[in-house]
């Protein structure tokens, strides 16, 4: 891809970041440090590309450790945030 | 498919992220955020079996070895999260993030081996900060961990020349980098990611209990970055995008939560480098404190107008939140004023008391905000502090270069009589001793949190 567009979303992308988080009550900062976890966790996707494109054994066999921690990462940070956040269900004023 | 759905159907998992995160950042849509957020990044899992790049052939090679690798992950991944006790939550974070920068680390790694030669300068500089700062997160995640769950000292881990040892490394990974770029190899790469491991611990060692969580929060941006350039790796918008937002997102989280602690950045990362190694609490522990029963607890209760509970990270492993507010439920009866004075990182994180006393089903409007509440402790008759120690201690007004020096208080030592519920004199998890036990106008209940309560409570009904 060109440069320049990478680096235009890249740009973008930082704006976005600071923008969406910069008004969260302190009561919310875990749960949201704990989703942004999950959304990193889409490395799964990379890993998944890598083990497509793996040829030797040992390509393989790090593809398939980066899956399983991915997935770890995705999965179990999704799953943690959501039963942090069911505490706050109908309690809020 | 084609390329163009592949990248539009990326584009909305995209969107769905910042959705994700716009949700988390308010009360009321935090929980819809995060499922957007999951929705988000399982429909980006699925679509890259259907397409993977102009050269890959469908369906995916190693396809059996992918699912399995998932199930494992699953396997693992949801009885951890599903059956963590709410107490123990901050570590989990912690691993979760560790692993997901362990991940980005051997992703770069691989397609470093498997591009070989072809691999433009351009890559292998990505692919470089990738394993540093992937596996900087991964070491350093693991060291928070271990000091998350006591299994290793919560004190800042000083040793001699220790600065100039984290400089050395340093200098080492930044100069190993340089050669990988320039030879191109599995040896040096294979060295970088030893030594960033190594940083990685050397990093987190020096950092105190109390600031652990800032180093999580920091720490889960660096994963962020590093997702987003294995992105540019793979020539994956999708991944530049996500791991962006996080980066992006968690700088402002961190810096959010280091103002909420009243900690500046710089001196939690390097704070430790530069303070005086503290004199330890053995001399000052002979000191007379002075002790009561819990029938002293009931009667100094049963006489107050105004009573302020303040819960710490005791209360929660003691299991004690039911019966805490059963006392607090017994003393409104009685017509004395009740209300929670919830320090912005009771417990181990920001935020982290509330999701506790949600999960006892503690009324939301007795619980107060420390600003709220800080004024109305001179006219508060019992302060009781059930298993929190820093977030009450005086010390982090008066003591200048002690650990906490600067982070705002519950003002506890304000009200007329305070009462601690502690199971010992040890000092909290900031590792500080706190002058307020020593006060002639404290009162201390040892013994386990729930018990103690317990006993006060039947102490009250019988006055």
């Amino acid at each position: 891809m060109e440069p320049m567009a990478i680096l235009s979303i890249f740009i973008l992308a930082v704006f976005v970041g600071f923008e969406v988080v910069s008004k969260v009550s302190s009561t919310l900062h875990t749960p949201l440090m704990s989703g942004a976890n999950a959304i990193h966790g889409v490395i799964l996707v990379g890993a998944i590309i890598v083990a497509d494109h793996s040829k030797t054994n040992l390509e393989l066999g790090l593809s398939v450790a980066a899956i399983i921690l991915a997935t770890i990462n995705m999965v179990g940070g999704f799953v943690v945030t959501d039963r942090m956040l069911e505490m706050f269900k109908g309690k809020a004023k | 498919m084609s390329r163009t759905v592949y990248d539009l159907i990326g584009l909305a998992a995209g969107i769905a992220f910042i959705l994700a995160l716009k949700g988390l950042s308010h009360p009321r849509t935090a929980r819809r955020g995060n499922l957007i957020g999951a929705f988000g990044a399982t429909l980006a899992t699925l679509v890259v079996f259907f397409y993977v790049s102009p050269e890959s052939s469908l369906p995916l090679n190693n396809l059996g070895w992918i699912l399995g690798a998932i199930a494992v992950g699953l396997a693992i991944g949801v009885p951890a999260a599903r059956k963590v006790a709410m107490t123990q939550m901050p570590q989990l974070v912690a691993l979760f993030n560790g692993v997901g920068g362990g991940a980005a680390a051997l992703v770069a790694i691989v397609e470093y081996l498997s591009l070989g030669t072809k691999a433009s300068t351009a890559v292998v500089i990505f692919t470089v900060f990738t394993v540093i700062v992937g596996c900087v997160s991964f070491s350093g995640s693991i060291v928070t961990f271990l000091k998350l769950q006591e299994l290793m000292t919560t004190r800042p881990v000083i040793f001699p020349a220790g600065r100039v040892v984290i400089a050395a490394t340093l200098i080492a990974v930044i100069g190993v980098g340089g050669w990988v770029v320039a030879a191109l190899g599995t040896t040096p790469l294979l060295v970088l990611a030893g030594l960033s491991l190594l940083f990685g611990v050397l990093f987190v060692l020096p950092v105190g209990g109390a600031d652990v969580p800032i180093v999580i929060s920091l720490l889960n941006a660096f994963t962020g970055l590093t997702v987003a350039a294995s992105g540019y790796v793979l020539d994956s918008v999708l991944l530049i995008i996500a791991g962006t937002l996080v980066g992006a997102s968690g700088t402002i989280l961190t810096r959010l939560m280091a103002e909420a602690m009243g900690r500046s950045l710089f001196g939690t990362l390097f704070g430790a480098f530069t303070a005086k190694p503290q004199e330890s609490g053995g001399a000052s522990e002979e000191r007379p404190v002075r002790s009561g029963s819990s029938d002293d607890v009931a009667i100094l209760l049963n006489y107050a107008r105004r009573v302020v509970i303040v819960p710490g990270f005791g209360l929660a492993v003691a299991q004690a939140q039911h019966t805490v507010r059963e006392l607090a439920d017994l003393m409104i009866s009685k017509g004395i004023e009740v209300a929670y004075g919830i320090h912005p990182v009771a417990g181990r994180m920001p935020g982290h008391m509330n999701v506790l006393l949600a999960e006892a089903n503690v009324p939301y409007d007795q619980l107060e905000e420390m600003d709220e509440i800080n004024p109305t402790f001179s006219q508060t008759d019992v302060a009781i502090v059930i298993g929190a120690n820093d977030v009450v201690n005086p010390a982090a007004e008066t003591v200048p270069g002690c650990p906490i020096y600067g982070m705002p208080i519950l003002k506890v030592s304000n009200a007329s009589n305070v009462i601690f519920l502690k199971r010992s004199m040890r000092p909290g998890f900031a590792g500080i001793e706190n002058e307020l036990l020593y006060d002639p106008k404290t009162m201390l209940l040892f013994g386990d949190a729930k018990a103690s309560l317990t006993k006060v409570v039947s102490a009250l009904k019988a006055l």
